[in-house]
C-alpha cells in the first residue's frame, strides 16, 4: 500500500494530488480544483475546472461570480468520482454550509482532506461525518488547550440579557459573512428571537443564497435603511471590521458584540473593543480536534495551518505521526483584512 | 449566588467602557443577588475585600499537576496572563456535579482552612465552574480583580437602586463592614439608617463650581473669601477614637500611601484639604506628587525624595462636634484656633488672601504663576459646608490657560462612544535634531475640548493623511496645527521632551497655520515655573 506522502504533495500552489492531477484549495489559479468550502482563504478565484458541493459552487458564484471556475462540477455529499486513478468522495465537514471533507482513495491508501470543520451542532449546515483513513489532514486554528468551545446558546443567552438590561441600545455582533452570520441568525431563532434582525449589506447576499438553498432565517432587513429609532433594541449583524468603525456610528448606542472563538481570550476581545464577546466558532476546539483524530484512527495526521506545534505535541503523546504542512494563506479570512496585522485569523 | 454569577458581572464590567452601563450593572447586581453575596461581590469589586490566601504560583502548580507541560508553556505564551491560562486550560472533570460555591463560602473557608489543605480546597471549587467562574475565582483569591469600579461609582449605583441621596450613603459607608447588611435592609427600607458612631467615616465634601464672567460681576467682595486652588490632591483627614483615616475626594481610604500623615494625625477631628509635595517650604509641581499616588506602600526612599504635608482649609468636626452647619467665617476661626492649639505636624493653614475688589481680585489670580497653584477658591463667607456642588457658595477660578501651536504627530482611537472617532492626539514641537535641522518631538496627549464638529473634522483628516500605523494608533503627516491649551508646564524626567502638561485640550484648529511655523519646545520651556514659596 502506497504511503499517502508519495501520492499527496504539498506544493507552492496548495495540496496536490498527483495521481489524480488536481489540487486541494489551491491558493493560485490551477487547472483542476477540488474546493472544500466556500470561504475566501479556500476558495480563490480563476481555476479552470472547479468540483465541490452544489452549495459552495453555488456560495462562489455568488462572491467571484466568473472567477467561480470555468468548468464547475456539483458533487453531492457521498457520491464517488474516479479521476484518474484516485477516487474522490465528499463528505459533510460541518464547518458552514455546503463545506467537505475530501476523501480520496488510491490503490489501497486513503487520506481525508478534511478543509475546516466542527463537531458542534449547527441548524445551518450537515453535521461532521467521520471517516477513518491512513492520514487525516486536518486544521489547527484553536489548537491549544485553552480553546474550549462553550454551549453556543449560552453565549447568545449572554446576548438576550444584555439586550434586557439596556433595551435602548443596538446590539451589534461582529460575525463572518458567511457560515457564522447564519448560524448566530439560527441560534437567536431557537433561543426564541423572533424580531426581525437587520443585516450591515456585507451579510445580505449570503443570508439570502443561504435562505434559496433552504435554510430559514426569519425576517432579516437592511440596517442601512433603517432608521436610529428602529434600532433601539435591535440586533444588528455585521462583518467584525465594520462593528467599531464609521458604519457603526448610525447605531443607537450600540453595544458591540464579536462572534468568534477568538473571544476566549480577553486581550483579544479588549484589542478589539469588543464590550460583548460570544465564543461561537465555526472550527473545532482543543478537544473537538483530539476527538476527532482518535475517531478517524489515523496513524498519521498532517496538520495545514493553525497551531501545529500544540496539536503534533499532543499527538505523539498518543502514537500518532504529526507533520506540519506549513500550507501558506489558509487561515486569513477575508473579514480580517481590514484589520492591523498583528491580529490574528478569523474564525 | 453562585461565584458563577459574579463571573458574568465581572466579565461585563471589564469590557464595559460607559459609566452608565457600569452603573446599570451595578443597579441589576443589587436588584437580583441575595444577602450576603451581593454585598461581598461588591466589596470584592472596589477592592474593600482583598484575598491574599493564595498565591498565583500555588494556582499554577495546580494547574500544572494536571497539565502537560509544553502545552501549559505554549498556552501561557499565547495568552498571556496566567490566571486566565489557568482558568481556560483547567481540565473539567466527567462526573462532577457538587454546585459551585456562594462568594460567601469561598470567603467563609478561606478564613478558617488551614494553609495546607488551600490547594485542595481551591482545585474541588475550580473543578465546580466553568471558565469564567474559575477566572473570576482565581483572580478573587488571589487579590488581582482589577475592574475599575471605585468605591464611589459602586455608591452612586446603590443611590440610583435605592433612591437614597448618595450623600447619606458616603455618611455612612465607611462605618459598616462587608457584607453591609445593614445598609441593604436600610436601603430596602426595612431598617433603620446605620449609625457609625465612632468609626472613622468619610464626610462627602462640597464642591466648588468654575466661575462664570456674569457669576463674577455680582460678586460682593466683603461678602467672599479667596484662597489659592492649589494642584494636589483633595483629602479628607479623619482622626478619633475609633481610628485615623485619609479619604481620597471620592471617598477611597488612601492612608496606606501616606504614613507620615496618619502618624501626624494625633488628634480628634475631620479636617478638609489639599495634599501636597513639600520640599524645604516649597510646593513641588504635580508630577512628583504623582509619584505618591496609587501605592498601596511606600518605602523609604519615597518618604525621603517626595515628602507630603496637608495644607488645611476647612475643619468639619472639632472632637465629636460637628461644625458643618456654621458659616465658613465660624469654621475658618475654628480651624485657625484649632491649628495654632495643636499645631500638627506636616499640616499647615491655606492662608486667606484679603482683597477690596473684584479687579484686585483679578489681578492676584493673573499674578499667581507658579505651578503648584491654578487659581483662586472663591468661598461665601456665610457658606455652611453642604455635600456636593452647590451652586453660588462656592466658586473655582482658575488662572487663564496657556497655549502653543503644537503639530499633530500620532492619532487613536477612542473607547465607547468614541469607538469610531479618532479621539486622542499626541501633539509634539520643534527642536533641534542635532544635525542641523529640526525634529519633532512629543509633548503631550489631549483628548478633549473640541466640538463634536471638530471631531468629525479631525477624524476623517487623520483618515487621508496616515503614513503609518501601529495597532490602534495612526501615525499623521506632520502637517496639521493644533492650538493646545494646557493649566501648567512642569519638567518631567517621564517625558521624552523633559516637560509635561497639565490638563492639556484641543483649543482650536490652526488650518490657518503651516506646521512649520507651529511652536518651538523653547517656546513651551518658557511656561515652566519655579516651584511655589510656601
Amino acid at each position: 500500500m502506497p504511503h499517502p506522502e508519495t501520492w499527496l504533495r504539498v506544493t507552492p500552489d496548495g495540496l496536490l494530488c498527483e495521481p489524480g492531477g488536481f489540487f486541494i484549495d489551491p491558493v493560485r489559479p490551477v487547472e483542476r480544483a477540488v474546493i472544500t468550502h466556500g470561504h475566501a482563504d479556500h476558495a480563490r478565484p480563476g481555476h479552470q475546472a472547479v468540483l465541490a458541493t452544489p452549495e459552495t459552487l453555488a456560495i462562489m458564484r455568488a462572491r467571484m461570480g466568473e472567477g467561480a471556475g470555468a468548468s464547475q462540477q456539483p458533487m453531492r455529499y457521498g457520491e464517488v468520482l474516479r479521476q484518474g486513478e484516485v477516487t474522490i468522495r465528499l463528505v459533510p465537514a460541518g464547518h458552514v454550509l455546503g463545506s467537505a471533507q475530501v476523501v480520496l482513495d488510491w490503490r489501497g491508501s486513503r487520506a481525508v482532506v478534511s478543509g475546516d470543520y466542527k463537531r458542534q451542532a449547527d441548524p445551518t449546515c450537515a453535521p461532521f461525518e467521520v471517516v477513518g483513513c491512513d492520514v487525516f489532514v486536518t486544521e489547527a486554528t484553536f489548537a491549544l488547550p485553552v480553546f474550549r468551545h462553550p454551549d453556543p446558546a449560552h453565549e447568545v443567552a449572554k446576548l438576550l440579557k444584555s439586550l434586557a438590561l439596556f433595551p435602548e441600545r443596538t446590539h451589534v455582533v461582529g460575525c463572518y459573512a458567511l457560515g457564522k452570520c447564519q448560524r448566530v441568525i439560527a441560534l437567536l431563532r431557537a433561543a426564541g428571537w423572533d424580531r426581525p434582525i437587520h443585516l450591515h449589506g456585507a451579510q445580505q447576499p449570503l443570508c439570502r443564497l443561504y435562505e434559496e438553498l433552504g435554510v430559514p432565517l426569519g425576517e432579516l432587513r437592511p440596517a442601512t435603511v433603517a432608521n436610529k429609532a428602529e434600532l433601539r433594541g435591535a440586533i444588528v449583524l455585521a462583518p467584525p471590521s465594520a462593528i467599531a468603525d464609521r458604519w457603526a456610528r448610525r447605531l443607537a448606542e450600540p453595544v458591540t458584540a464579536l462572534a468568534s472563538g477568538w473571544m476566549r481570550v480577553r486581550q483579544r476581545a479588549r484589542t478589539r473593543g469588543v464590550e460583548l464577546p460570544m465564543v461561537i466558532s465555526d472550527h473545532a476546539d482543543w478537544d473537538d480536534l483530539n476527538r476527532t483524530i482518535d475517531e478517524v484512527g489515523a496513524p498519521e495526521v498532517w496538520v495545514t495551518h493553525g497551531r501545529d506545534d500544540a496539536l503534533v505535541h499532543a499527538l505523539a503523546g498518543r502514537g500518532i505521526r504529526g507533520r506540519a504542512l506549513h500550507l501558506v494563506g489558509l487561515g486569513e479570512d477575508e473579514d480580517e483584512a481590514a484589520v492591523p496585522a498583528d491580529e490574528a485569523p478569523a474564525a | 449566588m453562585s461565584v458563577s454569577a459574579f463571573a458574568e458581572l465581572l466579565e461585563r464590567l471589564i469590557f464595559t467602557p460607559g459609566r452608565n452601563a457600569k452603573l446599570a450593572l451595578l443597579r441589576d447586581w443589587f436588584a437580583t443577588q441575595p444577602d450576603p453575596d451581593r454585598g461581598v461581590g461588591l466589596a470584592a469589586l472596589t477592592e474593600e475585600l482583598v484575598f491574599t490566601a493564595a498565591k498565583p504560583a500555588m494556582i499554577r502548580d495546580l494547574a500544572a499537576a494536571r497539565t502537560d507541560p509544553v502545552l501549559f508553556a505554549l498556552s501561557h505564551d499565547y495568552v498571556g496572563d496566567l490566571a486566565e491560562t489557568v482558568a481556560l486550560i483547567w481540565p473539567e472533570r466527567a462526573g462532577v456535579n457538587a454546585p459551585p460555591p456562594t462568594l460567601s463560602e469561598v470567603v467563609e473557608a478561606l478564613e478558617v482552612t488551614p494553609k495546607a489543605e488551600l490547594p485542595a480546597l481551591i482545585a474541588g471549587w475550580l473543578d465546580t465552574l466553568d471558565s469564567g467562574g474559575r477566572l473570576a475565582l482565581i483572580k478573587l483569591i488571589t487579590g488581582g480583580l482589577r475592574v475599575g469600579v471605585s468605591g464611589r461609582l459602586a455608591r452612586v449605583a446603590l443611590a440610583e437602586w435605592s433612591g437614597k441621596p448618595v450623600e447619606e450613603i458616603e455618611e455612612i459607608w465607611h462605618g459598616v463592614a462587608p457584607p453591609y447588611l445593614p445598609i441593604f435592609r436600610w436601603l430596602e427600607g426595612g431598617a433603620e439608617k446605620p449609625d457609625p458612631r465612632d468609626a472613622p467615616v468619610f464626610r462627602p465634601l462640597m464642591l466648588a463650581h468654575p466661575l462664570e464672567d456674569r457669576d463674577l460681576a455680582a460678586l460682593d467682595p466683603a461678602a467672599w473669601r479667596a484662597e489659592w486652588k492649589w494642584d494636589g490632591i483633595r483629602v479628607q483627614l479623619t482622626a478619633g477614637p475609633g481610628g485615623r483615616r485619609i479619604w481620597s475626594r471620592g471617598g477611597e481610604d488612601i492612608s496606606g500611601g501616606f504614613p507620615e500623615i496618619l502618624e501626624a494625625m494625633d488628634f480628634h477631628a475631620v479636617l478638609d484639604g489639599e495634599l501636597l509635595v513639600i520640599r524645604d517650604g516649597l510646593v513641588a509641581p504635580f508630577a512628583d506628587l504623582q509619584q505618591r499616588l496609587n501605592r498601596k506602600l511606600v518605602g523609604p526612599k519615597m518618604l525621603r525624595d517626595y515628602p507630603v504635608g496637608v495644607r488645611l482649609y476647612d475643619l468639619l468636626f472639632e472632637g465629636g462636634e460637628d461644625l458643618r452647619a456654621l458659616p465658613f467665617d465660624e469654621r475658618r476661626r475654628r480651624l485657625e484656633d484649632w491649628v495654632a492649639r495643636f499645631e500638627p505636624a506636616r499640616m499647615d493653614l491655606s492662608p486667606l488672601i484679603a482683597f477690596a475688589s473684584v479687579a484686585q481680585l483679578g489681578e492676584v489670580r493673573d499674578g499667581a504663576r507658579a505651578a503648584s497653584i491654578e487659581g483662586l477658591m472663591l468661598k461665601r463667607a456665610n457658606s455652611p459646608y453642604l455635600a456636593g456642588r452647590q451652586k453660588g457658595l462656592w466658586w473655582k477660578w482658575k488662572r487663564d490657560p496657556l497655549s502653543i501651536d503644537a503639530v499633530l504627530m500620532y492619532a487613536q482611537r477612542g473607547h465607547g462612544k468614541r469607538s469610531s472617532f479618532y479621539s486622542d492626539y499626541t501633539f509634539g514641537l520643534w527642536r533641534p535634531d542635532g544635525a542641523g535641522g529640526e525634529e519633532l518631538v512629543p509633548v503631550g496627549k489631549a483628548y478633549s475640548g473640541y466640538t463634536d464638529e471638530e471631531l468629525g473634522w479631525l477624524d476623517r483628516w487623520i483618515r487621508n493623511h496616515t503614513v503609518s500605523r501601529f495597532g490602534p494608533v495612526r501615525e499623521v503627516e506632520k502637517a496639521l496645527v493644533l492650538e493646545v491649551i494646557f493649566d501648567a508646564a512642569q519638567l518631567s524626567g517621564r517625558h521624552k521632551s523633559g516637560v509635561a502638561l497639565r490638563f492639556p485640550r484641543i483649543a482650536r484648529i490652526r488650518t490657518d497655520k503651516p506646521a512649520s511655523e507651529a511652536d518651538r519646545l523653547e517656546n513651551l520651556m518658557a511656561y515652566v515655573e519655579a516651584p511655589a514659596e510656601a
